[in-house]
């Protein structure tokens, strides 16, 4: 696969795990490119944690209010016209009360255990958690969406190296190559990408994974 | 009533060096914007700040330093007290490299709450965010509690000296309504400092904004400054 065009494939992929009338929150980056690849008939209503329930569609130039409408990075964005405008403290007793179905994010680790870490660099670099670590404690599914390795060093390990965002809450982590979900016994890689084998998924992952029986086609 | 608006210049006289300030925004959107800059312009020093982050470096519209960011860049922040500061690199320069910023780092939900439990009279808030994060070990988490076998975070009620608020809408008893995403921290830190000073970008009259649409009571505000256009 190119790598021009892993993101969009990913994305592609996470976009069938969600249902007509879930509440969706998307980090940055890669998830956001998540509903345009929503099946046909599928409406998800997206959550801003800045304080919007029901996004809309991005403004244009003229409709833009930078000023007064933002997204959680801040760049121009509004509400739906079924949405509304709420605050902080709202927002996230919206998402730690588990009114929120899915988030999806990228990760700089995740491991075995379902742990992800993606906040810190010691020494390094301290942007902060922001909303990311209530976002994976609240959310009813936690579906981490990156690319399997980093340069070619694993990202998915026994245990992260980096201080977590959370501990055991991710569903499922679904990458360029396989879909794995963390279960009680572990993670279980459920589906392929047919470009690849069992053993290049097992190569590219520090972790330890059971494969189904039953595993599937992860582009069928 | 007391006349409560005053003149910019009034309002940062009011703010003393060293004062632990609260400012309402995410990202600068939502922030008293003109406060904020004859703040910068005033060479107070030694602030603790609490907010969401630390404005932006590069806001919009091309504005450099937005929101707080400007306080940071010009050396006059002891500490911050914030949930993300990667949009304003001085705050990583002041913290890590020169050692001359305390950074604490909360998460949003955390601080969000902390903030409210301050203007409610609790003690605390017990959270399951953060539990075996590094948010354990924070000054401003208070130890584990287990509740029908959940864990949970105590985290401390905060509250400033100062809260720095801003509506787009706030009439001259000090009722105020948020236009779009500008709400964010604003209604609860109205709630949380022995002084609040909200800047109106449109300052107007008693009823102008129906009782039913009033979003933060005029009755926590002590002050108001006409900002005018942001």
């Amino acid at each position: 696969m190119e790598k021009s065009e892993i993101k969009g494939f990913i994305a592609k992929r996470v976009a069938k795990e969600l249902k007509d009338g879930d509440v969706v929150n998307l980090g940055i980056g890669l998830p956001t490119l998540v509903p345009h690849y929503l099946p046909e008939g599928i409406h998800v209503i997206l959550q801003s944690e800045n304080g919007i329930i029901g996004t809309g569609a991005k403004p244009t130039e003229e409709e833009a209010e930078p000023k007064y409408k933002t997204d959680a990075g801040g760049q121009p964005a509004q509400a739906a016209p079924f949405g509304c405008y709420i605050d902080s403290a709202t927002s996230f007793g919206f998402i730690r009360g588990g009114h929120v179905n899915a988030t999806i994010l990228g990760g700089l680790e995740v491991d075995q255990e379902g742990s992800l870490s993606n906040w810190i660099i010691p020494g390094k670099k301290m942007p902060g958690m922001g909303g990311a670590m209530d976002l994976l404690v609240g959310a009813k599914e936690v579906i981490v969406a990156m690319e399997h390795t980093a340069k070619g060093n694993p990202k998915i390990l026994k245990k992260c190296t980096l201080p977590y965002t959370a501990v055991h809450c991710v569903s499922k982590i679904i990458t360029e190559m396989c879909v794995l979900e963390v279960t009680p016994d572990g993670l279980v890689m459920t589906e392929i990408n047919p470009e690849f084998t069992v053993d290049d998924v097992k190569a590219a992952t520090a972790a330890d994974f059971t494969v189904a029986s039953d595993l599937k086609d992860m582009t069928a | 009533m007391n006349n409560k608006v005053i003149s910019l210049e009034e309002a940062v006289a009011m703010i003393p060096d060293g004062a632990t300030i609260m400012f309402g925004g995410f990202l600068g959107c939502g922030s008293a914007h003109h406060i904020i800059n004859a703040l910068a312009e005033s060479g107070k020093k030694n602030f603790t700040i609490i907010g969401n982050d630390c404005g932006m470096a590069q806001g919009p519209c091309g504005i450099e330093y937005y929101g707080v960011s400007r306080l940071v860049h010009n050396h006059q922040v002891a500490r911050v007290i914030a949930t993300h500061v990667g949009m304003t690199p001085d705050v990583g320069t002041q913290g890590m490299v020169e050692k001359t910023l305390q950074v604490d780092l909360v998460p949003q939900g955390s601080l969000a709450e902390m903030i409210r439990a301050g203007g409610a009279g609790l003690g605390g808030v017990l959270t399951p965010t953060g539990v075996g994060t590094i948010v354990e070990d924070s000054p401003l988490c208070l130890g584990k509690q287990t509740i029908d076998g959940r864990e949970y975070l105590l985290m401390k009620p905060v509250h400033a000296d100062v809260a720095i608020v801003n509506a787009h809408m706030i009439d001259t008893f000090g009722n105020m309504w948020y236009k779009g995403t500008t709400r964010n921290f604003n209604p609860m830190m109205a709630t949380a400092a022995d002084l609040v000073i909200a800047e109106a970008d449109n300052l107007v009259e008693i009823g102008d904004i129906a009782p039913e649409n009033v979003h933060t009571s005029g009755a926590c505000i002590n002050y108001i400054v006409d900002g005018g256009k942001l």
